[in-house]
């Protein structure tokens, strides 16, 4: 039986990812998501888990290591954080294509320069066109079930794509919070043990990650695509499972009391419990205001956000990111993208918060969204709260 | 050679398998060393062996989708990571084992790369398994440039090589540096075994490759391999350009075992002159005499440090005792 715990999130993700009973885990340290294989570290050097922990030498190593185990047959997991992210860049989108599943947990951080430590989702929109399905969870608890469900989606038959499980850096991975942990035999009946489709093995002699020329490379990244579209599949399934098992729902886009709101927020990540509390005070002081929150980025949920804004006047997308000289911040853009060819679109304005970890407050949700609910756009998007 | 009647009891030429691990078709240049050199390890290694490849010649030729030269299962990733994608492969096979879940046997994990992939980009890869001690074999083909982007100097180009990226001309004697001493450098990660081999010696290599795959523990093999195209020689004076290689003392055959040195093939009291090497080369076409001179000059540093190792060098385990 689950039990409730009070602890860490990034504690906490390390034992729900220890219940997986992965067999290797590689991984380098980077604030701030090194509490999470540092306590699988001490899980397996405890004995608790049999497991092979690669205390590599840098991140690129890290899912090199990562997509050899993977490529083997073994359940595998890593984590990381902004530049030890970027410094694994080269084997990202190597992993999705050979078709790999390796769980990795990104404890969000700002990217350099200036060199920063705190959460922002910069990280992670450097690889969010790189075939991994991408979860973002708002709380410890999401953490540690999204961790779970992440074995049991990327290792599906129908899936075989590697899984990033984004928590906010600080704001989740070093805050305490209460949970409920599930037992081993509970994550053992959720989640069987790995069966690979082919192990790099001499039982079984493959030839792995070949070369695709110019008469194949189009197919397999068509073929790549379309697996991680129909990953959505899976991913419902898995979610409503989840739900039937411990009485947690999942949907791609949570809402809340967005179902008859005039002006709704969209947030990705830790802000989304924050934004609430803005929504409940503008409620109370007369707005028909709603929030919803994006938990599954990839794949992108179109047609269930297309849906949830029905009847929405107004759209504000908070980004955590900025897209360097771009038509919008990141979320916007795809969002916008989406929207274009529904005719009761929303306007929809597009506010940058809370980059390197500066401070998002309940106050700043309601004045951005008192701003958005007042005038049409004067441009594409802002960057919120930078001081004069 | 004499060296290779000394080995014949340990390898003789019946006894090799075979078995062809790396097969024929793949799209390796005419009088190709590296491609020589895979299948004489291939077949050293035998059936329970896993490779995996950095991006290179050997991966573009042997693998354009969907044909395969490997009889072995063989993974590619990347161009730096080899040497960790071995780490993870072999420590899945090993907890894999453990928990019962493949069959109860051991296998043994080969990374192999160029000098590109292993000198230069893949250094940090190789350094951290190496010196983590997974049970793996890492072994460098090194034919002296990046190949297969078109001949650029690497950190294993030797002295006054002309490559695309230092070209020789008017103002330029080509490569200005001497190799990488890649073996020396695993030496002091403190691996049990390391050696350095050439494809013109097929019997040592494949004794060198057999003796490292039993180590229980990380080995370090570092193959010369001759490129005609890079060389800018005959395709027919492959095996030759190697043999000069070592009878000249430019690329000496030896192995470091638990720290001691010992030359595997037997080195003539007096060596071959070096121009003999230098000559049927394109690449060193430009060298003028006193440049050869300094090329000599550098490969005897190299060759008289692994004499003088060879005469002092003690073993680990005596010397660990106080």
């Amino acid at each position: 039986m689950s039990k409730r715990i009070g602890m860490e999130i990034a504690m906490a993700a390390a034992e729900a990812v220890a219940l997986c009973r992965p067999d290797v885990i590689a991984a380098y340290p980077i604030t701030p998501n090194t509490h999470i294989p540092e306590h699988l570290a001490e899980i397996v050097a405890d004995g608790h888990l049999d497991c092979e922990y690669i205390a590599v030498e840098s991140e690129h190593s890290a899912l090199s290591a990562c997509t050899g185990a993977s490529a083997a047959g073994a359940r595998v997991f890593t984590a990381t954080s902004s530049q030890g992210l970027l410094y694994m860049y080269e084997i990202v989108p190597i992993v999705p294509s050979m078709r790999l599943p390796v769980i990795m947990c990104l404890g969000n951080r700002a990217i350099s320069g200036p060199i920063n430590i705190w959460n922002d989702h910069s990280d992670y929109m450097c690889v969010r066109d790189l075939g991994w399905i991408s979860m973002f969870a708002s709380n410890g608890q999401e953490t540690i079930d999204m961790c779970i469900q992440a074995f049991k989606i990327g290792e599906h038959a129908d899936v075989m794509l590697p899984v990033l499980v984004n928590l906010d850096g600080f704001q989740l991975t070093h805050v305490v919070e209460a949970m409920m942990m599930p037992d081993q035999e509970e994550v053992d009946k959720f989640l069987p043990p790995r069966k690979p489709f082919a192990a790099i093995h001499p039982d079984n002699v493959v030839s792995m990650g070949t070369l695709g020329l110019p008469d194949i490379y189009n197919e397999a990244k068509k073929a790549n695509d379309e697996a991680l579209i129909n990953s959505k599949k899976v991913i419902l399934e898995v979610w409503k499972e989840w739900e039937k098992m411990f009485g947690r729902k999942y949907e791609p886009i949570m809402s809340y009391k967005a179902k008859d709101a005039d002006v709704v927020m969209l947030t990705m990540g830790s802000m989304g419990e924050t934004a609430q509390v803005a929504i409940d005070e503008l409620r109370k002081e007369g707005f028909k205001a709603g929030l919803l929150d994006l938990k599954l980025y990839r794949p992108f949920p179109a047609d269930e956000l297309k849906k949830a804004l029905k009847g929405v006047k107004n759209l504000i997308v908070i980004d955590r990111a900025v897209m360097s000289g771009g038509a919008a911040a990141p979320v916007c853009a795809e969002v916008k993208s989406v929207m274009y060819d529904d005719p009761n679109r929303p306007v929809i304005t597009n506010d940058i918060i809370g980059l390197g970890g500066r401070d998002v407050r309940v106050e700043d949700f309601k004045k951005i969204f008192k701003k958005a609910a007042a005038a049409k756009p004067e441009r594409a998007y802002e960057i919120y709260g930078v001081r004069g | 050679m004499k060296g290779i009647i000394e080995n014949f009891d340990l390898f003789a030429p019946k006894l090799v398998d075979k078995e062809e691990y790396y097969s024929s078709g793949h799209r390796a240049c005419q009088g190709c060393g590296e491609a020589l050199a895979i299948r004489l390890m291939a077949k050293a290694l035998g059936k329970d062996t896993v490779v995996t490849n950095a991006t290179g010649c050997m991966e573009v030729t042997a693998t354009p989708y969907p044909t395969t030269a490997w009889k072995l299962p063989w993974v590619h990733v990347a161009f730096p990571n080899s040497a960790s994608v071995g780490a993870g492969v072999e420590s899945a096979l090993k907890v894999l084992r453990r928990k019962g879940k493949i069959a109860d046997r051991d296998v043994k994990v080969v990374s192999i790369g160029g000098d590109g992939g292993s000198f230069d980009i893949g250094f940090q890869a190789i350094s951290g398994a190496m010196e983590r001690g997974h049970n793996m074999i890492y072994i460098v083909y090194d034919n002296e440039a990046y190949m297969n982007t078109g001949i650029q100097r690497s950190g294993g180009t030797p002295f006054g090589a002309s490559t695309t990226t230092r070209p020789a001309g008017k103002e330029s004697v080509g490569n200005t540096t001497w190799k990488k001493n890649m073996a020396e450098i695993m030496v002091a990660h403190r691996v049990p075994y390391v050696a350095t081999a050439c494809h013109s010696y097929p019997f040592d290599f494949m004794n060198k490759v057999k003796k490292a795959r039993k180590v229980n523990g990380p080995a370090f093999i570092h193959c010369l391999a001759v490129c005609p195209t890079g060389w800018r020689c005959p395709s027919d004076v492959c095996i030759k350009m190697g043999r000069l290689a070592v009878e000249t003392g430019v690329f000496p055959l030896y192995e470091v075992e638990d720290g001691k040195y010992k030359m595997t093939i037997e080195m003539p009291k007096k060596l071959r002159p070096i121009e003999d090497y230098l000559k049927p080369q394109g690449r060193f076409r430009h060298l003028k005499p006193a440049e050869i001179e300094i090329f000599k000059g550098m490969a005897m540093l190299e060759y008289n440090k692994v004499l003088e190792r060879i005469k002092h060098s003690k073993s680990w385990s005596e010397m660990m005792k106080s």
